[in-house]
């Protein structure tokens, strides 16, 4: 079943210029597809896009269909029944995610309130819950600090426990562990990947870095100046590369997994 | 904006340096006493007066010193009671042209920020000739159309330097609205007034409220040289402005009935910048909230 059917989509800023160049995917439930590019190659705006939320003075063309609803040209009224239900985003960077000065509980709370209609205790609770299953401890504490109280991997388990809080079908994860350190950005992973999976989710995985999206996703695209190079399976991507980016990509991987190995023999 | 007890009760595990300062600025302090000096005068005027605003009883242009704590102006009224009762005018003009500029200015800066194209361009423009456009003669117009009062110079001064506010508030909001927590709210299906009111305005606010502060001390300026030139306030209210121009024939022979209201009027302004000032320096995000 294809719950995301993309044809098409292209992206000009107000001048015209073209960001998103023709891109057709699409994502069945359940699936997770990586988008790999390097910055500027309109992955994140495409993301955007999925959910009718370009920045202002940016048009869409094209079809993008989510879940049975038609998304570009759509009304914002019918866009807001979409997001958050159908489809929800997690940010690449946690310290913009999250509004500075709002206690993280609150923020967690908007979407369970505006989409599930959830009051007062019963509110309070699913906060909690949410918080729980995001791995994060003392949830009662992060639940009332503000964003600059909790460190980096923490904001970032808030931020997803905000977009998984109305169970969406399908998760958009743009770049959500590029800002944060290394031993981090695997248990988020690692979260990400086991959460995910529960649910049976649908997944967009947004990065510039191969092996990330090796670890979670089954199938990639690749993008490159807002088109889409080469598209296959991970393990076809990486074994053969077709398109000269692609290839670029894999020796660039390997060149530091290589420097791992000299550095500490096995 | 946050309650010292969140800090107490969630001390951060990591990034220290993330939480604000609790040490009060100099300048705050320092800016408080002085504005607040004046705020008291304007205060004890609603209620007491060294003596009635037309009694002249004094002699004229007597010294400091035998009842009349600063001396008398050429009528014989007692320069205490006028510099007094110009505190009241003084504060009275600043708190009214910051309301005014406040509510006009912040929901213009919004609509102005959520407008595109045309209307956007349209909007700005307006924003700049009023701007451009002087208080002076803004208030001549007022002035003309009503009558002069203490309430067309506030009026005047409050819708000039509303353009000055909604200049800022629009590129704040502008700034605020690419952050990715707003389109996190959109994602959660916030709607769009609910978005300004939980998000947008607590997030501005900071910013807005230092430059308030110095809005207010340049309304109390202005407000002085409305009256200077008659604009303001109609006897008998001593507004400083016209105290100012009284005193002036008289300066080289009494010169307190320039100095009083000319270093009150001092006073108060270097007070309330020196609060903005401080205001700016525990207030303001990017201070209080470095990147950790």
């Amino acid at each position: 079943m294809t719950f995301l059917d993309v044809r098409g989509l292209t992206v000009r800023t107000a001048e015209g210029r073209v960001l998103v160049d023709d891109l057709s995917f699409t994502v069945s439930g359940g699936e997770r597809l990586g988008l790999i590019g390097e910055s500027g190659s309109g992955k994140s705006l495409t993301t955007l896009a999925l959910l009718g939320l370009l920045p202002s003075g940016m048009t869409a063309t094209g079809s993008v269909e989510l879940a049975g609803t038609q998304i570009v040209g759509a009304t914002e009224r019918a866009l807001t029944s979409v997001r958050g239900r159908d489809a929800a985003v997690v940010f690449q960077e946690p310290l913009t995610a999250l509004d500075p000065l709002m206690r993280v509980g609150r923020q967690i709370a908007e979407p369970l309130a505006r989409r599930r209609g959830l009051r007062g205790a019963a509110l309070r609770d699913a906060v909690g819950d949410m918080l729980a299953q995001v791995r994060l401890p003392e949830p009662e504490r992060v639940s009332r600090a503000f964003p600059h109280e909790i460190s980096g991997g923490q904001r970032q388990r808030v931020a997803l426990a905000m977009a998984l809080a109305c169970d969406p079908g399908l998760l958009i994860a743009d770049e959500p562990t590029t800002a944060l350190d290394v031993s981090v950005q695997a248990e988020m992973l690692d979260l990400l990947d086991t959460l995910v999976r529960e649910r049976g989710m649908a997944v967009i995985f947004v990065s510039h870095d191969l092996a990330v999206v090796a670890r979670v996703t089954d199938r990639a695209l690749v993008m490159k100046d807002g088109r889409a190079v080469e598209t296959g399976t991970v393990h076809d991507l990486v074994r053969s590369p077709r398109a000269e980016y692609t290839k670029s990509l894999v020796a660039g991987a390997r060149r530091l997994e290589a420097a791992l190995d000299l550095r500490s023999p096995r | 904006m946050i309650p010292a007890d969140t800090l107490e009760a969630a001390r951060p595990e990591v990034a220290p340096q993330g939480v604000r300062r609790s040490r009060v600025s100099v300048t705050l302090v320092v800016g408080s006493v002085l504005a607040g000096l004046i705020a008291l005068l304007a205060v004890v005027s609603l209620f007491w007066l060294p003596y009635p605003a037309d009694d002249t009883s004094g002699g004229r242009l007597a010294g400091p010193g035998g009842g009349h704590l600063l001396g008398t102006d050429k009528l014989g009224r007692d320069l205490f009671t006028q510099v007094m009762t110009g505190s009241r005018i003084a504060v009275e003009a600043g708190l009214g042209a910051v309301l005014i500029a406040a509510t006009l200015g912040i929901v213009l800066g919004v609509l102005a920020a959520f407008a595109q194209g045309w209307l956007d361009d349209t909007l700005s423009a307006f924003l700049d000739i009023l701007i451009a456009f002087p208080t002076l003669l803004l208030a001549m117009l007022i002035v003309a159309a009503r009558s002069a009062t203490l309430g067309s110079a506030v009026l005047a001064i409050g819708l000039a330097q509303s353009a000055v506010v909604a200049r800022l508030a629009r590129i704040l909001v502008k700034r605020v609205l690419t952050q990715d927590y707003i389109t996190a709210a959109r994602i959660s299906g916030t709607s769009w007034p609910r978005i300004v009111l939980g998000h947008v305005l607590p997030n501005i606010w900071p910013t807005l409220v230092v430059n308030l502060a110095l809005q207010f001390g340049l309304a109390v300026l202005a407000e002085a040289g409305l009256s200077y030139l008659g604009l303001g306030a109609p006897p008998p209210n001593a507004s400083w402005g016209r105290m100012l121009q009284e005193a002036q024939a008289t300066f080289t022979t009494a010169p307190a009935g320039a100095l009083a209201p000319g270093i009150l009027l001092v006073l108060l302004v270097v007070g309330v910048n020196l609060v903005a000032d401080g205001l700016r320096d525990t207030l303001d995000p990017a201070t209080g909230r470095r990147r950790s």
